[in-house]
């Protein structure tokens, strides 16, 4: 299954994670492989971590990978990609958004939010940090960090060869599609 | 056709095209979506029940008057419908009948593992398991075939993995089935005389279908090499994930009961053969039964959910190489959201000094408690934590909690029996007017049904005071003031009391909710940190400085209300 590849999404319930799948499975199936997506639901969409695999390639058998196995890591929240390190090979190609989300525990004093994310994920892979809020909003689209940094992540990633607009207008309601079209 | 589907929107669709006319579910994590894509599908009628045992009834009752039926549940969901179902394999069906059972290797979203392929088993039903979403369709068709053949109900087990993953699936056509006629006829009666008669008339079914497992197209058997695989569910995929091309497989569908001429007619094929499942040894220590030397789980865990680099590891101690980063992430537990209706509940209870409180299955899970066991003990483990407590000598004020979907299900039992039994227990209905934790599902409390339409609505108070209790407390849990003297007449004025705190969930669409929003006047506020005491996910500090994030703000009021120095202010 070497030509299989896995793609892994985290970061916290509410942040918009599943969309981001939902558009990366749509297109990587457009461009004709075959692809399988995970997600876990419950618990998670209150506040919680969250995590999506998708893995595609000609045959994809099993739609997770476990630790030491997905090949690129987009992480919605800095301290998310940090949690989720030890799922990658030692080769994979981190995107970070450079966003904070302190957990509740973090909230009221009770814990710390770790210094050093990013530092720490960067002296282990190859790491692009991206300001997707920032980006979001000069782009005219603050909630739109989710697909501003889905944009950033298709250029390192090489996934540039799928037609990304076109599946944007596929996947997404009228509602919301211009907005997030200008991300792309 | 082609389309992307996870496993519980194709169990739906396979429903639609095995011709099925009937539905009826309790919503339980992972098997919720289920009975949320059936109201598409309008040749179904399709219905929420109180519980999965009303819900297994009714849909049986369904299948017996002559109409193919489909009932969906968690697995912890089964051993509330455990009683009519071991039953229902007696007696047989009239038009198909399928129970999908999800469970939850992992532990997602559940209070344990158990693994319901031993249900099937133990209740004698036939067992169906598919591994992908394709198969969640194609083999559910097979399964209504199957149900009527052998005149059997069957339990189709699927696991949160296979509920919650997306991949292609080719449609179909509906099949139309015929209904099927209803008479009076002993065949549904299980009185000791009939039931003697029905068990032996099931061991003889059971010896069919299992002639039938050998043969049928559930089971497939692929010869390559002489090294084997036997697997069935979500293992399958690990296992064709990790094995050299040359592995011959013995993939099997039909599981209860087992193929056992075929897996003889293979294990004599091979020199090495491993079985591969999650959680029990189910097929292992049957296959093993047989005197066939297998690989299992001496060394495959049976904790957790499995994926394929667990499966190299235990299997050819190839361990994929990992990096840890030396920063470590702290924890981060699911919460109440900001603005959430329990929020004043529980934080008038963490005032109550040392106290007693037996939670329950549900978003209030999330507020704490002593206790979580299964739905509606928070009522009854409760009532006897009470009593024993009572008992001791030991004279803490014992709380027990439900919320409303839960009352309904098992709650008002448990309320009974506090009143039947004398339990010195105040019981709480935590009312949000919505089934919350799985993602708002109507139940008899909320004044609709799955189809949308509108429904009797049944009240909880009137309940309460016909089981007898005299003294029903009425109250808004965003008002910490009546919170409190709620807690207060329910402790001291001697008369039998329950308490029901009632504000919709803030996230359902069709209630109006406050546009409030608060801000922290930083002049005011002496950084004296109670306001982050109500564990609001919208109230955090920076440099010191308590902040509301506006986004997040729901204009509860808690934190205004408990902040001493009146310096958090309502905008505008």
């Amino acid at each position: 299954m070497s030509n299989v590849k896995t793609i892994l999404l985290v970061g916290v319930g509410g942040q918009g994670t599943i969309l981001v799948s939902k558009i990366l499975t749509h297109g990587l199936l457009k461009a004709g492989f075959d692809v399988k997506m995970s997600e876990v639901h419950g618990m998670a969409q209150r506040g919680g971590s969250v995590s999506t695999q998708v893995r595609y390639g000609d045959k994809v058998w099993s739609p997770i990978v476990g630790e030491g196995g997905a090949d690129i890591l987009i992480s919605f929240e800095k301290m998310e990609a940090v949690r989720w390190a030890n799922f990658l090979k030692p080769d994979a190609k981190v995107i970070i958004a450079d966003t904070a989300i302190p957990s509740l525990p973090i909230a009221t004093g009770a814990e710390q939010y770790p210094e050093g994310t990013v530092e720490a994920m960067q002296k282990l892979f190859d790491v692009t940090l991206v300001d997707a809020d920032k980006i979001a909003k000069e782009k005219g689209n603050p909630r739109g960090a989710n697909v501003a940094l889905f944009a950033e992540a298709v250029k390192v990633c090489g996934l540039d060869f799928v037609d990304w607009k076109e599946v944007l207008t596929e996947v997404l309601p009228a509602k919301i599609l211009d907005a997030n079209l200008k991300l792309l | 056709m082609k389309k992307l589907m996870t496993g519980n929107e194709a169990i739906a669709r396979g429903a639609y095209e095995a011709g099925v006319r009937f539905g009826a579910a309790y919503p339980g994590t992972p098997s919720t979506e289920i009975f949320e894509n059936l109201p598409e599908y309008k040749e179904i009628y399709s219905q929420w029940s109180p519980n999965e045992k009303v819900a297994y009834e009714t849909a049986y009752g369904a299948a017996i008057a002559g109409l193919r039926s489909i009932s969906a549940m968690k697995h912890v969901g089964v051993n509330v419908a455990a009683d009519p179902m071991f039953t229902s394999a007696y007696l047989g069906v009239n038009a198909g009948m399928v129970l999908v059972t999800a469970d939850d290797p992992d532990l997602h979203s559940s209070q344990n593992e158990q693994d319901n392929r031993l249900y099937a088993k133990g209740a004698k039903l036939c067992l169906i398991e598919p591994s992908d979403s394709q198969e969640c369709k194609d083999f559910l068709k097979e399964a209504y075939d199957i149900s009527e053949k052998f005149d059997i109900p069957v339990l189709y087990r699927v696991t949160t993995r296979i509920c919650h993953s997306k991949s292609t699936v080719e449609l179909g056509e509906r099949v139309e089935i015929a209904d099927k006629p209803y008479e009076r006829s002993p065949k549904f009666s299980a009185t000791p005389a009939r039931a003697k008669v029905h068990h032996m008339r099931l061991e003889n079914r059971l010896k069919d279908l299992e002639e039938y497992a050998n043969t049928s197209a559930l089971n497939k058997m692929e010869i390559k090499g002489d090294v084997g695989v036997i697997t069935a569910s979500a293992a399958y995929n690990y296992a064709k994930e990790i094995f050299p091309e040359d592995t011959s497989f013995l993939k099997l569908g039909l599981t209860n009961p087992l193929p056992k001429k075929l897996i003889k007619e293979f294990a004599a094929k091979m020199s090495k053969i491993y079985v591969i499942e999650e959680l029990e040894p189910f097929m292992e220590e049957q296959i093993r039964a047989l005197g066939i030397e297998v690989i299992g789980k001496d060394v495959i865990p049976v904790t957790y959910e499995l994926n394929p680099e667990i499966l190299r590891n235990c299997l050819f101690g190839e361990k994929s190489p990992t990096k840890t980063a030396e920063v470590q992430a702290t924890g981060r537990p699911p919460v109440l959201c900001a603005g959430c209706p329990h929020r004043g509940f529980f934080y008038t209870l963490s005032k109550r000094g040392s106290i007693v409180l037996a939670s329950d299955i549900g978003c209030y899970t999330l507020g704490g408690g002593d206790t979580c066991i299964c739905m509606g003990a928070g009522f009854s483990a409760g009532a006897g934590m009470a009593k024993a407590l009572e008992l001791k000598g030991d004279t803490r004020k014992v709380y027990g909690v439900v919320g409303d979907s839960t009352f309904f299900h098992s709650g008002m039992t448990g309320a009974l029996e506090i009143i039947y039994n004398n339990a010195n227990i105040i019981p709480c209905v935590l009312d949000n007017g919505i089934t919350a934790m799985t993602g708002h599902q109507d139940n008899p409390g909320t004044g609709y049904a799955l189809s949308g339409s509108f429904a009797p609505k049944a009240k909880i108070e009137d309940i309460l005071t016909a089981f007898g209790y005299e003294n029903v407390i009425i109250v808004d849990p965003n008002d910490l003031d009546a919170m409190k003297k709620a807690c207060d007449e329910a402790e001291t004025c001697g008369k039998r009391s329950a308490i029901i705190t009632r504000r919709p969930c803030l996230l359902l669409k069709r209630e109006a909710h406050t546009k409030a929003k608060f801000n922290i006047n930083s002049e005011k506020c002496k950084k004296c940190k109670m306001c982050l005491k109500v564990g609001c996910p919208a109230i955090s500090t920076v440099n010191g400085q308590p902040v509301i994030d506006r986004a997040q703000c729901a204009g509860c009021s808690l934190c205004a209300q408990v902040c001493p120095f009146d310096a958090i202010e309502q905008e505008g």
